[in-house]
């Protein structure tokens, strides 16, 4: 019995290895999705509608350093055809649209070592939101 | 012979018809008066901000630099937003006061010439005039930028540029700039800079065959001109999840209630907006939320 979950459990693990692998579009826009959440977790403290937990906070920076490490590599030649926002300048100024991810794990970094408190995070998180809004003014489409 | 003649006769009536028909409006001489008055750069720094003039005339990284933006890719094909710094040779340094207010009401450029509306006069006509003046003593304080933006590469019959006074005659209201609206977290603010400086509807209001904007469906959602996707609908249906602090922190920190961060050309606007006070986007929520 306990080898059959574990037979199952390495399919699975395969099957989602093999996503990233031969489905870059659905793989980032898996990690855009956790950064959209955690986004959306942050915002709710700025707006006071949920108490500052610390934990909440650093668990977003490090949802964001995770997109910085992974996500250059998930835009392969070719994967602009397809359900995709992603304009088509990713691909004739790739060196421009990494450094974009190197800037939002540089500055997610920093932020993560800099905010103890309530104080820190109002005044060093915020910034953050500027690398996403940059990258994604000149690489992403609007809505569909 | 004689049909020969009558032909002749109506072309040149019809060239002196198109001539009149799409003369330059010369500006009103109460506006060029009012514009001699000396503007406060410091709150023409708000209307700057609140104008986006930096999201199109400034190259991203230094926004006080406004010797000309990215090409902007409309259906009639592509246009460089000019070089607007006080440089005297490449940008507008030798321009007078009501020069630059017969740009920015009547969309005429400082040789007279109709300037195409991807310049959003249309919307900038909707600002008081001493908004104008103070906008105007902001952008004299700016460090001058040589080189000039190449010129329109529209296709015909849209390279016409006398042709746009047909265009003024179809879709311009008459101008009548509004009084000096207070500054406040107030939706009647949020109105003025939401028809005004902040030309939303520009974006989010779909436009006809001519590129003219549809009154009765503004700001209800319009396909990006250059690319794809869509200006989503802002109208108080199309907000109708979002609450006030909603439409607050995406125009504040450029994130929507769902995480995600506001893209395209929004982001440039989100850039500029987040030199505005607090109030200001209050104000605009609340104008949208209404």
């Amino acid at each position: 019995m306990k080898r059959m979950f574990l037979a199952v459990g390495a399919v699975v693990l395969g099957i989602s290895a093999g996503i990233a692998a031969d489905d870059p579009i659905h793989a980032r826009q898996e990690l855009m999705k956790a950064n959209g959440q955690a986004a959306k977790n942050v915002v709710a403290i700025l707006k006071g509608q949920a108490p500052f937990k610390l934990a909440t906070v650093q668990a977003a920076l490090k949802t964001f350093i995770d997109t910085a490490d992974k996500a250059p590599a998930l835009f392969p030649p070719g994967s602009d055809k397809g359900k995709t926002h992603a304009l088509p300048a990713i691909w004739t100024d790739k060196s421009d649209f990494e450094a974009h991810f190197a800037k939002l794990g540089a500055d997610s970094k920093a932020a993560l070592a800099k905010i103890t408190d309530e104080a820190s995070f109002k005044a060093d998180f915020p910034p953050i939101f500027k690398d996403c809004g940059s990258c994604h003014q000149k690489y992403r489409a609007k809505e569909q | 012979m004689r049909v020969l003649a009558a032909l002749v006769a109506l072309a040149l009536v019809g060239a002196v018809a198109f001539w009149v028909l799409t003369a330059p409006a010369e500006l009103d001489p109460k506006i060029a008066q009012a514009m001699r008055e000396p503007g406060d750069a410091k709150a023409g720094e708000l209307v700057f901000w609140a104008g986006g003039c930096a999201a199109c005339h400034a190259k991203s990284g230094d926004l006080s630099k406004l010797g000309g933006g990215a090409a902007l890719n409309t259906p009639f094909g592509p246009i460089h937003p000019p070089n607007i710094s006080p440089d005297r040779e490449d940008g507008i340094g030798a321009w007078s006061a009501a020069q630059f207010a017969h740009a920015l009401y009547d969309g005429v450029g400082a040789q007279g010439q109709h300037l195409y509306p991807a310049f959003p006069y249309p919307s900038y006509r909707h600002m008081s005039v001493v908004d104008a003046r103070n906008l105007w003593a902001f952008l004299r304080t700016l460090p001058p930028v040589k080189g000039r933006a190449p010129p329109p590469g529209f296709r015909f019959p849209f390279n016409i540029r006398r042709a746009v006074g047909i265009w003024k005659r179809l879709y311009l209201s008459p101008l009548d700039p509004p009084e000096p609206v207070a500054a406040a977290d107030t939706a009647d603010f949020g109105r003025y800079l939401v028809q005004g400086a902040g030309h939303c509807g520009e974006c989010h209001t779909p436009r006809d065959f001519l590129g003219g904007m549809i009154a009765s469906k503004a700001l209800s959602g319009a396909p990006v001109p250059d690319g794809k996707g869509k200006s989503p609908n802002i109208t108080p249906a199309g907000l109708s999840k979002w609450s006030v602090s909603d439409a607050e922190t995406a125009l504040s920190l450029g994130i929507t209630p769902d995480g995600d961060s506001l893209g395209d050309a929004m982001a440039a606007v989100v850039t500029d907006l987040g030199h505005l006070p607090k109030a200001y986007l209050t104000a605009i929520a609340r104008y949208l939320k209404r």
